[in-house]
């Protein structure tokens, strides 16, 4: 194998469906993709692509509509997929961890945060009754939160949205997981924070060799946080690149139209061009075909072959039958 | 606003939520028969409801005596029947007044604000500031002992639940900005609480009638229990009830189970078709 | 403490607004209360003169002041029937009346939470539904209908049951009064006997208010775990890998009761009257059935006293309930 590292996670052909009133929809279709050890892989595409579906069926929280109808998704020598609910409760947690957007809102919200934390470290990390409480406290002093002793008796409305983000990072990387999946983890944060928060995020990583998914819509915030990066259209995953080589060659005619809508410290918002027409219908029969035929401008009639992801080039796979 | 296809689609609604849920197509056809018994209860009553016979006092159920009769003699089936008009008309009367009364307050207090809503809020939570049926055994104490009385006491009770519905769904109309387009066309306030307001208000307000009436009934009935209001010999489940529970610890059962049973039904109906209407005019709120 | 002492004195103009409905119910309004008191053979003559005895001649302010004053006192007048002071009568009833209410009420939550919480975490199973008839049927029970039918089937048919006939039977002597309740002194004086006769003589009318209590309480624990169970941060918790129990009972129960423990102010306002029917359906020697003899009797002093202390305990309450929601949700605690 070329990659250094090791893969912590291995998703392979995952393929995810929710029974609603309308009909079966096929929310993920064969989506495939590896993280190594300390590496920041980015999901990215626009709401409604699959990328939270993805983390949710790889942690077994799909809600009760939504069922994985095939694949795998290997963490290390365990397909995640195929464990039984109560042993997945055990890896949650301590083996794979998540946050989210909204970060007060995913903290409960009558709970001391400190107490929150030492939930988690009582589950999975291997504290005592006793010791519970110090080592809640010493978890917010590594997430870099003042005053952590008085903090920890705080509950989740007395603090800033940053704050609780960085609660929310604690309580994840507690047990020391292998993978953290970071859903949107900087929406609704201001400016400032959303670097502070991603800097946290970095250096977590680095300093115990976790894996990191990085779920979000924005493209430049992939670019700057992530060594690879996956554009997701429509269920389906499109493209998959080091995040150089797929910025600079984007082989994709959606992964072209994504960079080219997204503002730049160069580029002026004159020059910003939105990506044209929605998500299509995914309530029809097996839609094994391109999905972005719909919108794009080098349609043709080859795309109504069945799709797969092909090499482009060494490391970069695309899902076009016409690509740039 | 209202033309042919919006009153369609309001039918058709109707017709699906119906068909979704014939739990509430059967709660009203039972209020139907209710209705029917309440209207027709004389014609429809074997017996004279009134007459005893003391030869045939306390006959457990038979052919002739579907209910059985009671210690005086009386056919249970006939006074059962009859009873439905008092019943439902105490809870129908006290209903209509508490819609008109709490609605008007609410309207008022919700277009109007400042001290109207001040004051209404004030004599709302004064009433809610006690048990209710404790308060509706204290007005009907203190003005005596009538149906009008125990009519008044049970809308009085009720009062601040309507002023509230009221006062919210006003405040969201007003806030919705056409009554505020209507003043600036020269309406006054009077025309415009009538014409633009109450008539969107309306929907809710009937479901909170219908939602009300099963504890209307049961406040009725609970207050004749204990001997107010309505009086022997008159027909009434509560009393009826109360009649017949000296005779159940010696095994009559007849006579207090069938008029339990039947308030019972009553209510549990009133309040099915409650949830249902809701359903149909606020499907925001199913539970 | 000081926050206890806020919400006591928040709780006063209510106070306020009862004692005055209470005296409008007594005084203003047309039942005539001296043409009672005069009997219906009495001549204007003797109306007048009980009128001026009651002080009823007097413009209505000094009337409302004297009022006022007599409450102070604790006054609230003579049975007629009994011959008794009013206050003395209601306290040594209500004991009875707060012992059952207290057990149907603890007998209500422990059967409706659980039961609202299995139904919203098997969402449509058969406990789901089994908690929605409830609910429903619940509230359309009148209760001295089923407290009547349960003496049927649990004394007369099965003779499960002693006869509906108050808190102990003829035979059995109370235990000596520590607390009123007849449950707790008996078994602080170590008399089982009459414990067991005290709980056969209430498990029928706790049962009776119970059931009543029930579908309010299962609806909105139902309503308010489902709401609970579908937000973030559950779903936090669950990414978290925490225990089953832990996910509901920890943080998805204790948030969803907030808004359980709110109605039961509106349950305390069915149970306290539904006490008064359950009370005269079983003979229980309470304030509800005191209130119920009197009201038959016409004699006026027990039932507006009888009014005033129901409406004092309900405001007290709700008192408790607000504490109680402080002492559970932070935010409520640190708003304030």
């Amino acid at each position: 194998m070329m990659a250094p590292t090791t893969d912590v996670l291995r998703v392979e052909d995952l393929s995810v469906a929710f029974q609603t009133r309308g009909g079966l929809v096929r929310a993920l279709d064969r989506v495939g993709f590896t993280v190594g050890a300390g590496q920041t892989m980015a999901l990215v595409g626009e709401s409604g692509s699959g990328k939270s579906v993805t983390a949710y069926a790889v942690m077994g929280l799909l809600e009760t509509a939504g069922r994985v109808t095939g694949g795998r998704a290997f963490l290390g020598q365990t397909d995640l997929l195929a464990t039984p609910p109560r042993t997945m409760a055990r890896i949650r947690g301590r083996r794979i961890a998540m946050i989210f957007q909204n970060p007060r809102a995913a903290l409960n919200p009558i709970r001391a945060v400190g107490k929150q934390i030492a939930d988690v470290l009582l589950r999975h990390g291997g504290a005592t009754r006793s010791n519970a409480r110090d080592r809640a406290i010493e978890a917010l002093r590594a997430v870099g939160i003042p005053d952590p002793a008085r903090r920890a008796k705080a509950y989740p409305f007395e603090l800033s949205g940053g704050m609780c983000q960085r609660v929310m990072i604690a309580i994840a990387v507690a047990a020391r997981p292998d993978l953290l999946i970071a859903d949107e983890p900087t929406t609704g944060l201001d400016v400032t924070t959303q670097a502070v928060v991603m800097d946290l995020i970095g250096a977590m990583a680095r300093g115990s060799g976790m894996a990191t998914i990085l779920i979000t819509h924005d493209l430049a915030l992939a670019a700057e946080r992530a060594n690879r990066i996956a554009v997701m259209h429509a269920g389906h995953m499109v493209e998959e690149a080091d995040t150089a080589t797929l910025l600079a060659r984007p082989r994709h005619p959606y992964t072209a139209r994504l960079i080219a809508a997204t503002p730049t410290a160069a580029g002026s918002l004159a020059s910003l061009q939105s990506v044209p027409g929605g998500l299509p219908d995914l309530r029809q029969a097996d839609r094994l075909h391109c999905r972005y035929a719909g919108r794009c401008e080098r349609r043709q009639d080859a795309c109504d072959a069945v799709l797969t992801m092909r090499p482009a080039a060494p490391g970069h796979a695309v899902a076009c039958w016409n690509p740039l | 606003m209202t033309s042919t296809s919006t009153i369609n689609a309001t039918v058709s609604h109707i017709r699906f939520v119906l068909g979704e849920n014939p739990v509430t197509l059967g709660a009203a056809m039972l209020f139907a028969a209710f209705l029917v018994m309440a209207a027709a209860g004389g014609v429809l009553a074997p017996y004279d409801p009134l007459a005893s016979d003391t030869m045939r006092a306390l006959q457990a159920p038979t052919w002739q005596h579907w209910f059985g009769t009671d210690q005086l003699g009386r056919d249970i089936l006939s006074r059962v029947i009859v009873a439905a008009r008092v019943d439902i008309g105490i809870a129908l009367a006290s209903v209509t007044l508490v819609f008109a009364a709490g609605g008007l307050a609410g309207l008022a207090a919700g277009f109007f604000g400042g001290w109207v809503d001040a004051v209404i809020g004030r004599i709302a939570d004064n009433i809610m500031a006690f048990p209710l049926f404790i308060l509706a055994m204290g007005i009907v104490a203190a003005l005596g002992n009538t149906i009008p009385n125990i009519v008044l006491a049970t809308a009085i009770i009720n009062f601040p639940l309507y002023a509230r519905v009221a006062r919210a769904e006003t405040m969201t109309r007003r806030e919705a900005g056409f009554v505020d387009a209507a003043r600036l066309s020269g309406h006054r306030d009077g025309a415009l609480l009538l014409t633009q307001v109450l008539p969107n208000i309306m929907p809710i307000m009937v479901v909170q009638m219908s939602l009300t009436m099963g504890y209307a009934i049961l406040n009725a009935a609970g207050l004749s229990f204990i001997g107010l209001g309505v009086r022997p010999p008159t027909a009434e489940w509560g009393i009826m009830v109360a009649e017949g529970a000296s005779f159940i610890v010696s095994g009559e059962w007849w006579i207090a189970l069938f008029p339990g049973a039947t308030l019972m039904l009553a209510v549990f109906c009133f309040n099915l078709l409650g949830d249902g209407l809701r359903d149909i005019v606020d499907p925001r709120r199913r539970t | 403490m000081r926050a206890v002492l806020l919400r006591l004195a928040g709780a006063l103009p209510t106070l306020c607004g009862v004692v005055v409905v209470t005296f409008l119910l007594t005084r203003v309004l047309p039942g005539d209360t001296a043409t009672y008191f005069a009997g219906p053979t009495a001549s204007a003559e003797s109306i007048a003169q009980i009128k001026a005895s009651l002080g009823l001649d007097r413009p209505l302010p000094e009337q409302f002041w004297r009022y006022g004053v007599a409450l102070v006192h604790g006054d609230l007048g003579m049975s007629l029937t009994t011959g008794q002071p009013v206050r003395a009568e209601i306290i040594a009833r209500l004991p009875a009346s707060a012992e059952l209410t207290l057990c149907a009420l603890i007998l209500a939550i422990g059967i409706a939470v659980p039961l609202g919480v299995a139904a919203a975490v098997r969402q449509g199973s058969w406990i789901d539904h089994i908690c929605r008839v409830v609910a429903t049927a619940g509230v359309s029970l009148p209760v001295f209908f089923t407290g009547l039918l349960l003496v049927y089937v649990f004394y007369f048919r099965l003779g499960w049951m002693p006869a509906p006939l108050g808190r102990l039977d003829a035979f059995a002597t109370p235990p000596h009064a520590v607390t009123g309740f007849f449950l707790i002194d008996a078994l602080l004086a170590r008399d089982l006997v009459t414990a067991r006769a005290a709980l056969a003589q209430i498990v029928l009318p706790a049962t009776t208010l119970a059931l009543f209590a029930l579908a309010p309480i299962a609806r909105i624990t139902r309503a308010s775990m489902l709401a609970v169970l579908g937000s973030e941060f559950i779903r936090t918790a669950r990414a978290s890998g925490l225990s089953g129990p832990t996910v509901v009972v920890t943080y998805a129960l204790r948030n969803a009761l907030l808004p359980v423990v709110t109605v039961l102010g509106m349950v305390f306002s069915f149970l306290l009257g539904a006490n008064v029917l359950v009370e005269k359906v079983f003979a229980w020697p309470g304030i509800g059935s005191y209130a119920v003899e009197a009201l038959i009797a016409s004699d006026f002093a027990p039932v507006q006293g009888f009014v005033l202390t129901m409406a004092v305990l309900y405001v007290l309450l709700n008192l408790g309930i607000d504490l109680l929601n402080r002492a559970i949700d932070p935010r409520a605690r640190r708003g304030a």
